[in-house]
Order: C-alpha cells, then sequence, then structure tokens
C-alpha cells in the first residue's frame, strides 16, 4: 500500500524531512448544483504526454511545473506515460493508463448520467515536482484558469 | 512528490471556483499539504486507482472520491480513508 515504508532508507529519510508545503487556508469550493450536472475534468501528475507533444524536461532542478492538455475524446492507447521517477513500479500504467488519468471511466461516467459532461480537455502534470515555487506562483494558476474557463465544475487528481 | 503536486493544484482549482477531490497515496503528505478534499487509498505507488484493466475496481475508487464531493457535511481539509 501507499507508504513511506515503500521506498529505499534514503528516500524515506527524505520524504519524512522534506519541507512539505501547507495549503493555508484551505480554499473551498462546495458544490452548487448537482453532481449530474456538472462538468468534470481530470488532472493527473503521472507525466502523460501525446505523441506529438513536447516530453516534460527532466534536467529542470526541482522539476518540471508545466502541465499538458489532453483532449478529453483521447484514445487511451495514445497517452504516453514519461513520469521520471524510478521509485514505482511503471508496469499498471503501462498496462493500462486509466490508473492514473482514468479518461476512458470519465466517458463511462458520461454515458451513465453521473456527471453531465466533460471538459475540452484534461491536464497532465509530471508530478516529481521537489521545487513547486513555479508549480504553486505560475502553472497552477494558468491550470486553473483553463480549466475555468472550459466551464469546469469538478476535478477528480489523481498522483502515481 | 506527486502526492503534494496534485494537492497543490487543487487547493488553485478550489480557489478558481473548481470542486476537487485528490486521490492520496500518503496519509503522511496529505495530512501536512491539506488538500481540500483527500480520499487516502490504500494502493501502492503507481496504482492509485487499484488495478490495471479493471474498469470496475477503477470506478468504486472513483464513485467513492465523487461521493465527497457530494457531502455536504464535510470541512476543509477533508481526508477520507477509501
Amino acid at each position: 500500500m501507499g507508504e513511506l515504508a515503500e521506498f529505499p532508507f534514503g528516500w524515506r529519510v527524505f520524504l519524512r524531512t522534506y519541507p512539505w508545503r501547507r495549503v493555508d487556508p484551505v480554499p473551498w469550493t462546495p458544490l452548487s448544483k448537482p453532481l449530474s450536472e456538472c462538468r468534470l475534468a481530470l488532472v493527473s501528475s503521472a507525466g502523460f504526454v501525446l505523441p506529438d507533444q513536447p516530453r516534460f524536461d527532466e534536467s529542470i532542478r526541482g522539476g518540471d511545473p508545466s502541465f499538458r492538455e489532453i483532449p478529453s475524446d483521447v484514445e487511451v492507447s495514445e497517452l504516453v506515460e514519461t513520469h521520471r521517477s524510478a521509485l514505482f513500479d511503471h508496469g499498471g500504467l503501462a498496462r493500462d493508463p486509466n490508473l492514473a488519468l482514468p479518461v476512458e471511466r470519465a466517458r463511462e461516467l458520461l454515458e451513465c448520467g453521473r456527471i453531465g459532461s466533460l471538459g475540452r480537455v484534461h491536464l497532465s502534470f509530471m508530478g516529481s515536482i521537489t521545487a513547486p515555487g513555479r508549480l504553486t506562483r505560475q502553472t497552477a494558476p494558468e491550470a486553473a484558469a483553463r480549466l475555468a474557463r472550459d466551464g469546469v465544475d469538478v476535478a477528480l487528481l489523481v498522483p502515481v | 512528490m506527486c502526492n503534494q503536486a496534485v494537492c497543490l493544484v487543487a487547493a488553485e482549482l478550489e480557489r478558481h471556483a473548481i470542486s476537487t477531490v485528490a486521490i492520496q497515496l500518503l496519509r503522511h503528505v496529505a495530512e501536512r499539504v491539506r488538500p481540500p478534499r483527500a480520499l487516502f487509498v490504500p494502493f501502492r505507488h503507481g496504482y492509485p486507482l487499484d488495478a490495471p484493466g479493471e474498469p470496475r475496481r477503477q470506478h468504486a475508487v472513483i464513485e467513492a472520491a465523487l461521493e465527497m464531493l457530494e457531502d455536504p457535511d464535510l470541512e476543509a481539509p477533508a481526508l477520507r480513508d477509501y
């Protein structure tokens, strides 16, 4: 299961001593209408890109905070997982990208009426970001503005 | 790091009036970073929605997350076990 014990000793020490950013105050947006009327977008940190999109830049110290827009009608077979971490088993994502960017599950939620619509795009980050300053100051606000322009009401976020 | 990244993005989405729920694989991180709504799942890293090629099991996790969005009694930060 997802525990610090999964990681090698050096990483466990790092994760226990790392200065985790604290969201304070915690923003809170309650649902304003039934979920069946809401527009959903997915946000994944698995580093998915499409074949014609630039890869995440592994040379950036502290991690690449950029994101890629993934059309919500994407064929799951087109998704390329590029997460740089060697600390987890990538086999599940290779077999089924829905595991961290559930594009087909989202379309099924729409088909059965559980949600009202899907955003035009889902968003993909490469979550191995140890220095999240640019993420919080620049790219996360840009991502939020992108989804807000698309009329997204709710988002499901999935790390790996 | 992935867990922290999605928490920070979730907070920004909420500031833009988008309701969020974040899957979390490390309680240690969720408790410290404090995303608005987090569903802690007992799966190993790389498998946040349980198992590949198992739509029912993936839907079960997603449904538990969506139910957090619908729960009017939750208060921020809300952390629930799957």
